[in-house]
């Protein structure tokens, strides 16, 4: 029986990445979407910066803002006693930055292609911005939301590198499946990592398949 | 049910571009005003200003004694409280909803406001019921827009703007959808702005008109003075001009094709159309081309619509342009649009009787 914590370590950051980056991606993909502000190019490139750096530059300033003499990972140990780097906290927090563009450019992209007809109308039917955002922007974009979802969970299941320098290789804490990989292959110790590598492969394909046929099934009942 | 009660006052000035809308009139709610103009003219910015859809630059609107916008006091009433109840040229109707649900919509939003205007009266007066259940994607666009009109309906609006429902329908489409909109406003008691640059769309709907041009009210009325006294040309895209006249159907001759209508104490026939029923007045736009003038009455002649008329106004450009003569017949205005030659060779003065000859009418589908 292999070892299924890295799996469920996994499946849990993935998780806690997705719905919490849905929550902030949603307001920030309607900022963009529909704002007019000089200053939408650099907060769309500050997005989009997490698809070009390297890996490791990001986890390298995280490991300097988060470790415990910086002031966020000072804060968050007076809040909870624990460090923020080479923990489960400060994985949630890469991998956040890490996936940002993955949630926010589909939704960003969804929210745009409902255009100003259905917002017009809304406001022509006494709904207040809140109220069409909720019952008539949401709805329409579905597929956008999917999307964004799915990519943010499956692309935190697969990175590596920020993981790596911001929370090490701790069993239960911080060591994933990309990480247990690695290790097993520095100690030889193939059987393992054919098991975990392969899983892997399943797991994105069947993910990106999910993807492909719901966007496909989508656009067809749309007409 | 609607009385001339609250007029809508519209002052504003809006400069988008090299475009400039200067608008200063009080619009008077009780049946249907349209905004009429060549495309570029400013209606649909009129209509979206009054709407909350577009900013102007300065100036006030108010309905009744609500306002809703006062450059002067820095008000501007959110578009969603205003009240107005706007039909788009497109529909907008809600793709990821069925019929019902976009005609919920509306309803939801609206409880507590004008409690005359019931669900499901609605529903029959816009002939939805058979189409509740059915999705946007499957309509028609003669049936999206009778969806567009039963929601903006029941939004319960204090005023309902209609921008150009029928641009971009079919010939079919424009039939079936006229006879709703020229009825069920006045069926719920609520007043009209009617966007179009369709005389004679604007002819079978309107009671007033206010007409547009490159921005500035040229005129603005009862539809017939309006369309009697004005020369559309410059107005029209295919440069036509003519009048509206009044007319009340009196029966139909199937085997002879023909509708008889009364017109006073005239008789008038027009190709048979059976959607028009006994007894109902209608109007219909004459085409100043289709009018010919004679000084006797002709004999052994095709046109079946002669009228004995006085001419009222002769209407001269210069040199070559054609001349407009305005007839009146019992309580119409007719203009006619002949030639400087002819209307030499006839010596046309006003206060002569002549006879007026109206080659083809048209009832606005």
């Amino acid at each position: 029986m292999p070892d299924l914590g890295p799996v469920l370590l996994s499946l849990q950051l993935a998780a806690v990445t997705t719905l919490i980056l849905f929550l902030l991606a949603l307001p920030l993909a309607w900022w963009l979407a529909q704002t007019r502000s000089r200053l939408k190019p650099l907060v769309e490139a500050l997005t989009a910066l997490p698809l070009v750096l390297p890996p490791t530059v990001i986890g390298f300033y995280l490991l300097i803002a988060l470790n415990p003499e910086a002031p966020i990972g000072g804060f968050w140990i007076s809040l909870t006693g624990e460090t923020l780097t080479f923990s489960f906290a400060g994985l949630v927090i890469g991998s956040i930055l890490y996936s940002l563009p993955f949630m926010v450019q589909p939704m960003q992209s969804a929210f745009e292609a409902v255009g100003r007809g259905p917002l017009e109308a809304a406001a022509m039917l006494r709904a207040s911005p809140l109220d069409t955002f909720f019952n008539v922007v949401l709805p329409q974009s579905v597929r956008g939301l999917v999307t964004g979802g799915v990519l943010t969970f499956a692309h935190t299941i697969g990175e590596f590198g920020v993981v790596l320098m911001i929370g090490g290789n701790i069993p239960d804490r911080t060591r994933v499946v990309s990480i247990a990989v690695f290790e097993h292959v520095e100690n030889q110790r193939y059987e393992d990592a054919h098991l975990l590598a392969a899983g892997l492969v399943v797991f994105a394909l069947v993910t990106l398949i999910c993807v492909y046929a719901i966007n496909r099934s989508w656009r067809v009942r749309t007409g | 049910m609607s009385g001339p009660a609250e007029p809508l006052s519209v002052r504003l000035g809006l400069i988008r571009r090299a475009f400039c809308l200067r608008v200063d009139e009080a619009i008077p709610l009780a049946g249907i005003t349209a905004v009429f103009g060549p495309s570029g003219s400013g209606k649909t910015t009129l209509l979206r200003a009054i709407a909350g859809l577009e900013r102007p630059d300065e100036g006030k609107i108010a309905l009744g004694s609500t306002v809703w916008f006062d450059s002067a006091a820095k008000t501007d009433m959110k578009p969603y409280r205003r009240g107005a109840g706007y039909m788009f040229q497109g529909a907008r109707l809600f793709e990821h909803l069925d019929v019902r649900g976009n005609l919920a919509f509306a309803e939801k939003r609206s409880q507590g406001e004008n409690d005359v205007i019931r669900f499901d009266d609605v529903v029959e007066a816009t002939g939805l019921s058979a189409l509740l259940d059915r999705s946007i994607d499957g309509l028609s666009g003669g049936e999206r827009q009778r969806v567009a009109l039963a929601r903006t309906l029941l939004a319960r609006p204090r005023l309902l703007l209609l921008d150009e429902p029928l641009t971009g329908l079919d010939r079919t489409s424009r039939r079936e959808i006229l006879p709703y909109l020229r009825d069920v406003p006045a069926r719920f008691g609520l007043p009209a702005l009617y966007v179009s640059h369709d005389i004679e769309e604007v002819s079978a709907l309107a009671d007033r008109v206010l007409v547009l041009s490159d921005g500035d009210v040229v005129a603005h009325g009862e539809i017939g003075d309006v369309i009697a006294s004005l020369d559309l040309a410059p107005l029209m895209a295919d440069g036509h001009t003519g009048s509206v006249i009044e007319a009340r159907v009196t029966g139909h001759d199937a085997a002879r094709g023909v509708t008889r209508l009364r017109l006073g104490e005239h008789a008038l026939s027009l190709p048979l159309d059976t959607r028009l029923s006994n007894g109902q007045p209608v109007r219909l736009f004459v085409n100043a081309s289709d009018v010919a003038l004679a000084t006797v009455r002709p004999e052994g002649i095709s046109i079946r619509n002669i009228l004995p008329a006085r001419v009222s106004a002769i209407i001269a450009g210069d040199g070559a342009t054609p001349v407009d003569v305005l007839v009146e017949a019992d309580a119409a205005t007719i203009r006619a649009r002949i030639t400087r030659a002819a209307a030499e060779d006839l010596g046309l003065v006003e206060g002569q009787a002549v006879f007026a000859l109206v080659k083809t009418m048209s009832f606005a589908d």
